[in-house]
């Protein structure tokens, strides 16, 4: 039988970049899908008739573009296509337009207020100073901080370096922001409660944290790090649905020879003589190769498809303890009109760009509360998007499809598991409440999938349907992701390798995993580096 | 006229730590105390008549070194046995913990409990060099970043599994750092207290708990409940001793009204302090022991400082959450289950049990049910009551400082009567041995000891603001922008808590 230089399981993003690099470095690569489509969460469906969604990721923003140039994923057929104004609908008709022009943004912010449009310059050169040394990390393996191998040295006096030539108060204003809630964080800019509460959702978006939690300031930034076309922060539609990103990527594979094999689930990682040497399918089908590579999050590849006896001590209990907790749903909507929402004069940047359903700082902080108790809240955050509206290839002509990202929504139900009743209460509560803003809304439904933790681990196979495959909190980034000791994409049994969200630099559709896995992979082999190092056209 | 050396703003403990450090190596030291007794909130008041509490009712985390360096010993310092806490269960059946020792929890989280008390020990005493040092300014010469280069030495002297393990837990959520360990839900609710209280954290809030709760297990105690002989008082008894004996003067009742600050073509410094009597007294250095805020903004003046500087004292996060409960008791407390009344007694059966207390003050909302810590510091301490008679002091979360009411006389009765119903479940003859209770809210605490924001910790124990940046990094080395003026109070590095630490870190950089 065949064997293969290596396997990569899950056809996520990040597995099929990390197969690409490594089929354009010569490897003979397959990668292995348990579902009978690409893409993990990177997705577009066709679910009913002419629509096609992207049932999981929704917007396009992190994805490293020195890996779409260097991928050559324009040839492959991404296009991005950029949002100009979202609008943020809150409490008692307040609608906050922002714009990503900036002299617009500032007269819109003045009708709220004067103080809050001057704190949102002060704020974005911030926001865009802060993600600067974050994106020096993205496409950099992390250091072992008590390694004393000479690489490891260098690279944890590269970060020494860049942190202590910030200077005092840089340096103090970087660790408030990467250990302060959003909350706290933009009471030092903003008065005005609601804009305040525009600002902040990015800081709960995927996580267990609430805007009052320490921590979520720097989940923020991880939302605003990203851009489109060199617009730092900037957020953008793949054409034809974010599956159009992991199309991209396989077709990028295809060219350089890698294969792809749908509708095969992986039971087992193969280990021989302490290496891993292939996979056992689910429908007992062995596939041999000297590498092994895991797209799937930390928790699911140490206590689902590797034998505890293959690990040794430690590695299990560690991965049962990677916080890798669900808090998202997802609603996505077949619409045979656009909404008319309330307030919004001809309904004016429908068309551009997002909708968020917010409410208040209290609300976003209740709903919160909600999740800790087990339930969902009657007032969720939902941050939703028409893409047809401006991007006309994912619904029948005149038709709409509609991505609702709900946060909060518990993986686990304080009176018991999700039940379809209890999945279709949920859904029920996002579309009464998004009536409340486009009366008649429900109206043009033509078919709903609603989507709980529960869905979204089970089909897309995310622990907990944890969206960044792992909490994006201190403990867990850097040289802690997914375990101290092990944030080098090599993992405890030798020839095999992580290449998932659960590796640094962590969750979003940044493709940054993927590529880092596959330069440590090929400095293993003793191949050339085919792989960019830097993205850092900011500094 | 009289001039000193250095003038000492408080007599609350760092106020007297850092003038009898000063006056033990032959500088002149007036110490000078608003209220008319030395101590701060770790004096005694007498809250109803013949029954007396201190507000800071254990001295856990007293620094072993500042004792010694004062030698406090010799000046009557001296400890009762540690005693163990108690994780509440409302049937008797109750968590015990004293030193590695537990009783009262599944077979597994007894064999796991000394090994992770140990762990948090041994990371305690690693970080012991930051303790006891100033923190050296970020971006200086090579010398300042040796100091850290000796620290992260100290780290990697524990071993690579340990120290990536520090490192990793440094940031977590107690609930995280507990649930990898232990199951029992009492023991979580108890473990947890630890490590939140008197910050604005709940059990789920990350970053901001582990490093505080590894300051204070840094302590005498190592983390178990220990307050002094005699009484609370006996600390600042043996300080005011111990200052004396080194010929520093402690006047009380001398309320300060402004730190004089006195120009030429050098700029400004301080000079000395005027008192509210219109007394000026004259110093090389005036050292105050109040909270950044209140030596800053009132004692000192904004004019005096540039607007960024002000900004950051601004921001400072310093509103407390904790408030003081006491209750005098014509008899013995009859608590369930009949633990040893000399122990510290935590209501907070669960994580969640702390967590959903704190999610009502996050609204500017008292606990509607709220978690409890309590002694019964006259089971140790009989000069608190009459003889027979007794005292329940006790901390509650959460009582947010800015409470939607301004704390109104509702909103004060009825998280009185939510924090009396909840004791009466664990003391059931409460009721009947009740002589009257006192409630010192945050807003209560401001106003009494001229705390801003009533908080503990007189800043807020965050990692933004601890460390190099407490109170903030252009004060973190107990020197303020205005030359002649320092801060050796619990904003200060390494922060609040009876430590001593402040005081003796800032005397010995004024030395310098």
């Amino acid at each position: 039988m065949k064997k293969y230089d290596a396997i990569i399981i899950g056809a996520g993003h990040n597995g099929l970049t990390n197969a690409a690099y490594l089929a354009k470095a010569g490897l003979d690569v397959l990668v292995v899908e348990k579902n009978d489509y690409i893409g993990g969460a990177a997705v577009s469906r066709q679910m009913t008739d002419g629509y096609w969604y992207s049932s999981c990721s929704y917007v396009c923003s992190m994805m490293r573009q020195v890996i779409h140039r260097d991928l050559d994923l324009t040839r492959h057929g991404l296009v991005l296509v950029p949002y100009i104004g979202s609008l943020a609908f809150g409490e008692n008709g307040n609608i906050v337009t922002s714009y990503t022009a900036e002299g617009p943004n500032y007269n819109e912010l003045k009708k709220h207020s004067a103080h809050d449009a001057d704190a949102m310059f002060r704020l974005m050169a911030d926001l865009e100073r802060y993600s600067i040394l974050i994106r020096k990390t993205l496409l950099r393996t992390p250091p072992d901080p008590t390694s004393f191998k000479p690489r490891d040295i260098k690279e944890l006096l590269f970060l020494a370096k860049t942190f202590w030539e910030l200077g005092e108060a840089e340096v103090y204003e970087y660790i408030r922001f990467f250990t302060m809630s959003a909350a706290e964080f933009l009471d030092d800019y903003f008065e005005n409660d609601f804009i305040k509460a525009v600002m902040a959702t990015p800081g709960i978006i995927g996580t267990a944290l609430g805007v009052d939690s320490p921590g979520s300031a720097y989940i923020l930034l991880h939302h605003v790090m990203g851009d489109v076309d060199g617009n730092i922060g900037a957020w953008g539609l793949a054409r034809g649905g974010m599956g159009a990103i992991s199309n991209a990527l396989a077709s990028a594979l295809q060219e350089h020879g890698g294969e792809i094999m749908t509708e095969a689930p992986v039971d087992q990682i193969l280990v021989k003589n302490g290496k891993a040497a292939g996979i056992v399918l689910e429908n007992g089908d062995e596939h041999y190769a000297d590498i092994v590579v895991s797209n799937l999050d930390a928790k699911r590849t140490f206590t689902k498809i590797v034998d505890r006896k293959d690990l040794p001590p430690g590695i299990f209990k560690k991965a049962e303890n990677f916080k890798i907790r669900g808090s998202s749903g997802k609603v996505n909507i077949a619409l045979s009109g656009l909404p008319k929402f309330t307030g919004v004069a001809d309904n004016r940047y429908i068309n551009r760009g997002g909708q968020a359903f917010i409410g208040s700082m209290e609300s976003l902080e209740r709903a919160y509360d909600s999740w800790k108790r087990g339930t969902w809240s009657d007032d969720p955050f939902i941050e939703s998007v028409i893409p047809s509206a401006w991007e006309p290839t994912v619904a029948p002509p005149g038709k709409h499809w509609m991505s609702n990202f709900i946060q909060y929504c518990p993986p686990q139900l304080a009176d018991g598991p999700w039940t379809p009743e209890k999945r279709d209460a949920f859904g029920e509560t996002v579309i009464n409440k998004i009536e409340r803003y486009a009366p008649g809304f429900k109206d043009l439904i033509v078919h709903m999938e609603v989507r709980t933790p529960f869905e979204i681990e089970n089909e897309v196979g995310l622990t907990e349907g944890n969206i960044f495959q792992g909490e994006l909190t201190i403990d867990q980034l850097l040289f802690n992701r997914p375990f101290p000791g092990y944030a080098q994409y090599r993992m405890p049994i030798k020839n095999m390798y992580m290449c998932g969200s659960s590796t640094h630099p962590g969750g979003g559709v940044s493709s940054a995993c993927g590529a880092n896995a596959a330069r440590e992979i090929l400095m293993d082999l003793g191949k050339p580096n085919t792989v960019p190092e830097d993205d850092c056209f900011d500094d | 006229m009289s001039s000193f050396d250095a003038i000492v703003i408080g007599a609350g403990h760092n106020g007297l730590v850092c003038a009898a450090t000063l006056a033990k190596k032959g500088r002149s030291v007036l110490v000078v105390e608003a209220a008319d007794t030395v101590g701060g909130l770790a004096q005694d008041r007498e809250f109803h008549a013949g029954f007396k509490a201190p507000i800071a009712h254990a001295a856990s985390s007293f620094s072993t070194q500042v004792a010694k360096a004062l030698d406090l010993p010799r000046h009557g310092l001296d400890f009762e046995p540690a005693g163990a806490t108690y994780g509440l269960g409302e049937d008797g059946a109750h968590v015990r913990i004293i030193g590695d020792q537990i009783s009262g929890v599944p077979q597994a989280d007894h064999d796991e409990f000394a090994a992770y008390r140990q762990k948090l020990l041994r990371y305690a005493k690693t970080l012991d060099v930051v303790w006891h040092n100033t923190m050296p300014r970020i971006g200086g010469g090579l010398m300042d970043a040796m100091v850290y280069a000796q620290a992260a030495l100290k780290l990697r002297l524990l071993g690579a599994e340990d120290m990536s393990e520090f490192v990793r837990v440094l940031t977590l959520p107690m609930r995280d750092l507990i649930d990898e360990v232990f199951v029992d839900p009492k023991l979580q609710g108890l473990l947890s207290w630890d490590g939140v209280i008197g910050s604005k954290l709940a059990p789920r809030s990350p970053n901001n708990a582990v490093l505080p709760l590894l300051l204070r297990m840094n302590g005498a105690a190592g983390g178990d409940y220990l307050v002094p002989k005699g009484g609370m008082r006996a600390i600042a008894a043996s300080l005011v001793s111990a200052a004396q004996a080194a010929g520093a003067q402690i006047r009380t009742s001398s309320p300060v009204k402004r730190i004089i600050i006195e120009g030429d073509e050098n700029g400004e410094r301080a000079t000395g302090v005027e008192l509210e009597t219109g007394e000026v007294l004259h110093a090389k250095k005036v050292i105050s022991s109040a909270d950044p805020k209140t030596t800053l903004f009132k004692l000192l003046g904004q004019r005096h400082l540039e607007i960024e500087f002000t900004n950051r004292i601004k921001r400072l996060r310093t509103n407390g959450l904790v408030a003081k409960f006491h209750i005098a008791l014509s008899g013995e407390p009859e608590i369930v289950g009949g633990p040893d009344l000399r122990g510290r007694f935590i209501i907070a059966p669960s994580f969640d049990a702390i967590e959903f207390a704190y999610d009502d003050a996050k609204y500017g909302e008292a606990s509607a049910d709220p978690a409890i810590e309590f002694t019964v510091p006259s089971a140790v301490d009989g000069a608190l009551a009459p003889a027979g008679q007794h005292v329940v002091s006790a901390n509650v979360m959460y009582a947010p400082y800015d409470e939607k009411t301004g704390w109104s006389d509702a909103s004060r009765a009825a998280f009185s009567d939510a924090i009396i119903a909840k004791l009466k479940r664990y003391i059931p003859n409460l009721d009947q041995i009740s002589l009257g209770h006192e409630l010192l809210t945050p807003l209560d605490l401001e106003r009494e000891y001229r705390v801003t924001g009533g908080h503990w910790h007189h800043a807020e124990m965050a990692l933004e603001q601890m460390l190099m940046m407490r109170p903030t990094y252009q004060a973190a080395q107990y020197q303020t922008p205005v030359s002649g003026l320092h801060l050796c109070g619990a904003g200060s590095h390494p922060g609040g808590g009876v430590l001593g630490i402040p005081g003796w870190n800032a005397a010995r950089q004024i030395l310098k």
